[in-house]
């Protein structure tokens, strides 16, 4: 049996040690060591976006990322969009719009979508469907999912939201380096 | 979004609650990741289970090694298909013996492996990676076969056969065997449906058209891959965790392959993260419960996406030729069908899907049709949502259209000339009952898309429809407990697929006078519910929903009971009337729900009231599509401009569900038409076994779906409601290649019409002209 390392993270706001195989994906370690099981496998190479996490501002497919990677890095999952205050504006919109049939896909989308509307919270059809590209959704044919995050662009900008934009892992500065922006 | 609904027959507002747009139950769960989905559970002392899967297409299995498996550092126990009693106990055959037998052989084969990817051994360790590298460590002695990779090879004279023991079964109706012709071959099963006679019908036709369709094999493409948790304890009793389309198919597959009664085992559903019909059959649970005896301990088995597209059902490829005559007016006077399905490695397509759909919308007197159910070496196909409807639909929609264009026709004109009405024949032989065919084909017709300006060139409009009969009536049970502040729980066996929890919670407010929030609707195990059969045949919202509604009323019986012991009247002389009790002897008296909710203890303890439901009636209905395509023909790309669906729903209970309904059904149903086939290498294995590879439609593919729902009232139900899950992706192949066909001027009569295949087809048209 491997050798387990020692890694240190900050997740949605919360210092975590945890031990894990060099190995193992971040994703597993999320899942199977720390029981956070809001973020979603579908595909484990990277194809379907269930596993979107934010990484130091980034956000990421964290299949694709080893567990040691987190060493120091500040993390934002599913399960950090929500404040104690209430859902975020995403998350609102997403009930209200019916943006979800199945919800496996959900969480992805809401990291994803998150992360967009941070940076430009007045993004159009054309930019969220370009943004979002890298997530699949098989139940919904996208529109209620466009709809839902232009809604939650919108009460956003009215000052109705971004309560949970001080949560750990997020946000940084406008990085122009986006994994979906090209 | 253009959602319109009522076209004259249903009242705006009718109801209360049935047509609202509440906020589903299960949402905040599914919105911050606390929902629990097949993955999601971890039981203490798990161990994880993987599973060797093999690398020909055909084979036989000579003998199987675990010696050094077994041996790992971490690893538990082994099982193969000699753990499997059923297996032991049986032989392959079919047409005889328990039903769960061929089902085994997707569990763990026994003699043959009869496609790439099917489970030969697995492995139970500590962690799934030792469980990994240990089935690695597994030798499997095999003698390789010819591969037979589909219908066409299959179908040859002197072809391999996939088993020994296989005859051709020739049947009239969809119901039932069929004879046995004694013919051995590849071909399971010949289905032939007569009316009236044919060779009169083409002989009055003026115009007759006959082309061939081909269509590849395709994947449902849900994003949970198949998950689930075993635990068997040593008292005898199994629990089951997993993502399923039904719990209790599960928990009487498992208890007849492992020979235990059912019993003992405990079905517990998970969220089910997708499905489409791939669902309805498990195939890992098996193989988690021998693991689970083996050690003792919980056993979890998670699909890869590799396993899930190479060692799961996809649906069927298929051959249809088509040939349709029409009279000078453009009324259809005879149509055959000759329909190939692949059912995969063992019989079972959906063939009969398809023939009893395709021309069912239509008034056609003389008709033959002719199916056959061909196994090769791909997996054995399972549902897929209208399962074998697309494929017919593809073929007669797409002949219509070029019928229409032959003689000069407007397609829906074409249609509405031949649409069948109430009490005309369906292809099945079976009169319609109440359904709007005709009324749908009016509002496609007269919808502002129908004949909106394309607005440039290599532009094109399509238009298909997409009938189904739905059944229904497998079984549906619902059990409603009054709580003292007035609101319900409503207990159903119902996996919730895409927000049925909400639809049927909203029939029971509906009924109880309630809004939806007072209504929580919870789907339970096995063990704490009635029999209900599995979530497919776009029966939940009906089927359960109607079980729902009468336990309601059982409620409404009993509350009413208990104001009369209060009023000190009889119990007929209390009125249930818009969500209040009414005493008829002294219209003074009253009590609303809440109220008397909350008085049920001291009139004689809690009310819970259950019900069952298994008569059937979700009956027939239309969908459709209209799709503006743009194509470049520089690159053969496909651009869907503009995206109209309709469906007929009777009533809708949530129109938001019902247009997601819609929506995804369309995406389906355009990626069936423009990307995704399974390629193969001539061997038999697949070589885009990823969702990379396997391109499934993204959001940067589609524009908005614009829905259109219509509500012709089902009398089968209280509210009318009809289903809503399958219809929607019928149309959608056809009217994407009508439009593309029509955008480039040639037909695209094969799936998928990738960016090759039309330029293709454009160089054969320029070359030709």
């Amino acid at each position: 049996m491997a050798d387990k390392i020692h890694v240190h993270s900050t997740i949605n706001g919360t210092e975590v040690d945890f031990l894990c195989e060099s190995r193992e994906s971040l994703l597993e370690v999320l899942r199977d060591t720390l029981g956070m099981t809001g973020t979603k496998e579908g595909c484990n190479d990277g194809n379907c976006g269930a596993c979107t996490i934010v990484l130091d501002g980034r956000i990421v497919d964290c299949c694709c990322v080893l567990g040691v990677e987190a060493e120091g890095k500040s993390i934002l999952t599913i399960e950090g969009v929500a404040s104690p205050e209430g859902l975020h504006p995403l998350q609102q919109a997403f009930l209200e719009e019916a943006a979800l049939q199945c919800g496996i896909c959900t969480p992805g989308f809401i990291v994803a979508a998150k992360s967009l509307l941070e940076r430009e919270p007045d993004a159009d059809e054309a930019r969220i469907r370009h943004w979002l590209a890298g997530n699949l959704c098989r139940c919904t044919g996208y529109d209620k999912i466009i709809r839902a995050v232009l809604k939650a662009g919108e009460m956003i900008n009215q000052g109705d939201g971004g309560r949970s934009s001080s949560a750990a892992g997020g946000v940084g500065a406008a990085d122009s380096r986006d994994v979906y922006n090209d | 979004m253009t959602t319109t609904t009522d076209k004259g027959t249903a009242t705006p507002g009718k109801y209360k609650v049935l047509g609202t747009r509440p906020v589903r139950h299960d949402g905040i769960e599914k919105v911050t990741g606390a929902a629990r989905y097949g993955a999601d559970i971890n039981l203490p002392g798990t161990l994880h289970g993987k599973v060797l899967r093999s690398p020909h297409a055909h084979a036989r299995i000579l003998s199987i090694d675990t010696s050094k498996a077994e041996a790992m550092p971490g690893v538990r126990a082994v099982a193969t298909s000699k753990d499997l009693p059923i297996i032991q106990k049986h032989e392959l055959q079919f047409g005889a013996g328990p039903a769960a037998r061929v089902l085994a052989e997707n569990d763990l084969a026994d003699k043959k492996v009869l496609y790439k990817g099917q489970a030969v051994a697995a492995v139970v360790a500590t962690s799934p990676h030792i469980a990994e590298e240990a089935v690695g460590l597994i030798e499997v002695d095999y003698e390789v076969l010819p591969t037979v990779l589909g219908w066409r090879e299959a179908m040859k004279e002197g072809a391999t056969l996939l088993h020994e023991n296989l005859t051709e079964k020739f049947t009239v109706s969809r119901a039932g065997a069929g004879d046995d012709t004694g013919n051995k071959g590849n071909t399971a099963t010949h289905l032939q449906l007569k009316m009236g006679d044919i060779e009169q019908g083409f002989k009055e036709a003026d115009t007759i058209l006959e082309r061939e369709y081909n269509t590849q094999t395709v994947h449902q493409g849900y994003i949970e891959p198949f998950a689930c948790t075993a635990q068997w304890v040593p008292d005898g009793r199994l629990t089951i965790w997993t993502s399923t389309q039904g719990i209790f198919g599960v928990r009487g597959n498992v208890a007849a392959i492992l020979d235990i009664p059912e019993s003992m085992v405990k079905v517990v559903p998970m969220e089910i993260g997708g499905g489409f019909g791939g669902k309805g059959t498990g195939y890992m649970e098996p193989v988690a419960a021998v693991l689970s005896k083996k050690t003792g301990h919980p056993v979890k088995m998670v699909m890869s996406r590799k396993e899930v597209f190479e060692g799961t059902g996809p649906s069927s490829g298929s051959f249809i030729r088509c040939k349709i005559g029409v009279d000078k007016s453009g009324k259809i006077t005879a149509a055959q069908l000759h329909m190939i399905y692949e059912a995969g490695a063992f019989p079972g397509s959906p063939m009969a899907g398809g023939a009893t759909s395709a021309l069912s919308a239509y008034k056609i007197d003389n008709v033959l049709i002719d199916g056959y159910d061909v196994v090769c070496n791909k997996p054995k196909t399972a549902a897929y949502r209208a399962p074998g409807h697309p494929q017919g639909a593809f073929a007669v929609e797409s002949a219509l259209d070029e019928l229409a264009e032959l003689v000069g026709m407007d397609p829906m004109d074409l249609r509405l000339k031949n649409v069948a009405m109430e009490g005309d024949r369906a292809a099945t032989g079976v009169p319609h009952a109440h359904v709007g065919l005709k009324e749908v084909m009016d509002v496609i017709k007269a919808h502002p898309h129908y004949t909106a300006p394309l607005g440039g060139p290599n532009r094109g409009r399509g238009v298909a429809t997409g009938y189904r009969l739905n059944g229904g009536g497998s079984g549906s049970s619902a059990t409603i407990n009054v709580i003292a502040n007035g609101t319900v729980n409503l207990t159903t066996g119902s996996m919730d697929l895409s927000g049925t929890r909400v639809a049927i919670a909203m029939q029971v407010a509906e009924a109880l006078g309630l809004s939806a929030e007072d209504v929580t609707p919870q789907v339970v195990d096995t063990d704490s519910v009635g029999w209900t059969g599995g979530s497919g045949g776009s029966r939940i919202t009906f089927d359960t929903g109607r079980a729902a509604i009468a336990a309601a009323q059982l409620v409404i019986e009993q509350m009413s009971a208990r104001a009369a012991r209060l009023w000190e009247v009889q119990p007929e002389d209390v009125e249930f009337v818009d969500g209040t009790f009414v005493c008829t002897k002294n219209t003074e008296d009253k009590y609303s729900f809440k109220e008397l909710a909350g008085r049920l203890m001291a009139t004689g303890g809690p009310v819970t009231c259950s019900a069952m439901d298994s008569q059937g009636g979700v009956g027939g209905a239309l969908a459709a599509n209209i799709f503006d395509v743009e194509v470049d023909p520089e690159t053969g790309k496909v651009d869907i401009l503009r995206s109209t669906v309709f469906l007929d729903i009777g009533q809708a209970a949530h129109p938001s569900y019902v247009e997601g309904q819609m929506q995804g059904g369309t995406l389906q149903g355009i990626g069936w038409a423009l990307n995704e086939e399974y390629f193969y290498t001539p061997e038999g294995s697949m070589v885009n076994s990823s969702l990379l590879d396997y391109r499934m439609p993204i959001s940067l593919d589609l524009p908005m779906i614009d829905c259109v729902l219509i509500e012709y009232p089902n009398p089968r139900h209280p509210y009318g409601l009809r289903g809503a899950g399958e219809h929607p992706i019928i149309a959608p192949l056809a009217a994407v290649a009508n439009a593309v066909s029509r955008a480039i001027g040639t037909r695209m009569r094969t799936l998928p019409i990738t960016p090759g295949a039309i330029l293709e087809a454009i160089e054969e048209k320029n070359a030709t002209n």
